[in-house]
């Protein structure tokens, strides 16, 4: 509850803030509201609280560690991109919409009736829109929020028909009551309908293959910085919300369906990986890496009777640095060469900007999956679990489509390596070197830190 | 559904799935971004009916409750929706799709 109250008044306050003519306090602002958040849910820590007692939201461990985890990649997003908010009124606008977005993923995370999940959903969907297509007068963000819009309207308009078919065969939205009517009377034809439905809506909304069409669109074409929030705190709360579905509701369909899962989870991974490799830019290289991840992310989701959630979550913060740190990076590199998103914009790198260097190398690393970064852990945790579930073949494509990702992950280190001549240095501020410095200590000891998971 | 006796919950679901399918196969196939527009909304309204249809089944008023939330995201959608509909018209003059080209691959 605190959570949610005190994220949506921060977003109020950041307008009033504005017409109060205090723009250079909203900063500050937001980073005080931010870590109010992260004492809160440490506050409300196993008190399990249920919103006006209605069921509709609970506050249980799950929700605040996923509410602590978005609310931290957030404020790590706000402080290492502030050089992009240069324009006073668009800062402030931008702001506020990540903040109201913020709230649709604490919904996302925390909902137990099948209501607050679609709006949740909405709540975080509609701000990511205009997002998506904040760049007014370029023709790639325009598309992208063209197609978001769409393919997103789409995804919601069928999820909500699976919804509305759950309902017809249950006679509730409420998770738990979904799952004994489930374990009792089994699922009918009305009921396997709205299942595949919903699990249609989300594949879509998360970017798994075949569903997958719009993420390397909408990545490339929406301005950088976005692109950073969009891979990290929506793709986080999606995954969330996609996990708390099969963890308390759906659970005992998963015995029939894990075999689609799993499918779609290997098909994510090879088709992510192969685009990958024949891509000349980089921001579409990294959204290609983006579903890679949401294969292995699907594959924990269809453990989800068995798995530990804290390794989801571990997966997604994990995840979420790395991906933060290379598209801040590519944004800030892109920036000094005329919007250039190849390889060869990243030459030189480790001349013109060591700390930069220093942290792409750590994040593709650890996106990759080598060991001493976080990002092996991540994967650890995946393939150990669903190989105890004997999925053997799934662990031997995640096994060879990370070593085809070392591959195109390196290609960009080595270029950043390649020296050029009369290069000029890439300066950043002084947030954005602490964040990026805190950052790449983050990832080296989150692995560390993987004990206590 | 005593008004209509011979109407059954079935003939709610087909009406709903009809309309279901010609917005997704609008969505899909046309090249009008205001036809498309208005899939959307063909889309969330299917949902409605069968939603209210399902609240009288079950004799319950938590579904028609929903629908009024449907109503609010669609009008929310439509806001946001609409803008970057006129951000792409004063850029490209054209409502049609075939424009967005760029993004490939």
């Amino acid at each position: 509850m605190k959570e949610l109250v005190i994220t949506s008044l921060l977003g109020i306050g950041v307008l009033a803030f504005d017409i109060l003519k205090l723009r250079k306090f909203i900063l500050p602002l937001i980073v005080v509201g931010l870590l109010a958040v992260v004492g809160a849910s440490i506050v409300d820590w196993g008190m399990n609280e249920n919103l006006f007692g209605k069921n509709m939201i609970i506050m249980d461990n799950y929700a605040l560690g996923f509410t602590s985890i978005l609310c931290l990649l957030t404020l790590a997003w706000i402080l290492t991109s502030t050089d992009y908010f240069t324009n006073e009124i668009s800062r402030t606008d931008l702001y506020a919409l990540v903040l109201f977005a913020l709230c649709g993923g604490y919904v996302m995370c925390s909902y137990t009736n099948l209501v607050m999940l679609f709006i949740g959903i909405e709540i975080l969907s509609i701000p990511m829109y205009v997002l998506a297509a904040s760049n007014k007068r370029d023709m790639l963000s325009n598309e992208a929020g063209f197609k978001y819009f769409f393919l997103g309207a789409l995804a919601s308009s069928i999820l909500l028909f699976g919804i509305a078919l759950v309902y017809g065969a249950t006679g509730s939205f409420q998770l738990d009551a979904i799952k004994n009517v489930l374990a009792t009377a089994g699922s009918g034809t009305i009921m396997t309908a709205g299942i595949l439905m919903i699990f249609t809506g989300f594949a879509f909304k998360v970017g798994i293959a075949p569903f997958h069409m719009w993420t390397p669109d909408v990545y490339q074409g929406a301005p950088t910085v976005i692109t950073g929030l969009m891979s990290t705190m929506v793709k986080g709360a999606a995954f969330a919300a996609f996990f708390r579905l099969y963890y308390l509701g759906f659970t005992p369909t998963l015995e029939f369906t894990a075999s689609i899962f799993a499918v779609l989870a290997g098909l994510s991974l090879i088709v992510a990986n192969v685009m990958a490799t024949i891509q000349v830019n980089a921001k579409r290289l990294l959204a290609y890496s983006s579903i890679s991840h949401a294969g292995f992310m699907l594959a924990a989701v269809m453990t989800a009777d068995s798995m530990n959630p804290r390794m989801l979550m571990y997966y997604v913060l994990v995840y979420g640095i790395a991906s933060l740190t290379s598209f801040n990076v590519l944004y800030h590199v892109s920036k000094f060469q005329n919007g250039a998103e190849g390889f060869d914009a990243f030459k030189g790198l480790v001349k013109r900007n060591p700390v930069m260097a220093g942290a792409m190398t750590l994040s593709l690393l650890s996106m990759a999956g080598i060991p001493p970064l976080a990002g092996f852990m991540a994967k650890y945790f995946v393939i150990s679990h669903i190989l105890e579930r004997g999925y053997t073949w799934l662990v031997i494509i995640m096994v060879l489509t990370s070593a085809v990702a070392v591959y195109y992950y390196l290609r960009i280190i080595v270029s950043m390596l390649t020296p050029i001549e009369n290069a000029g240095r890439i300066v950043s501020t002084d947030s954005n070197r602490i964040g990026l410095l805190v950052l790449s200590i983050a990832m080296v000891a989150m692995f560390f830190l993987a004990a206590f998971v | 559904m005593e008004l209509l006796p011979n109407v059954t919950m079935n003939h709610y679901l087909l009406v709903s799935v009809i309309l279901f399918v010609i917005g997704v196969a609008g969505i899909l196939f046309r090249r009008n971004a205001i036809i498309m527009f208005m899939c959307v909304e063909l889309m969330l309204n299917a949902v409605n009916i069968t939603l209210v249809a399902f609240s009288k089944v079950w004799g319950q008023s938590d579904a028609q409750v929903f629908v009024f939330f449907i109503m609010v995201v669609a009008a929310a959608e439509v806001a946001v929706g609409l803008a970057i509909l006129m951000m792409l018209y004063r850029n490209m003059h054209t409502t049609s799709t075939d424009v967005l080209d760029k993004l490939k691959w």
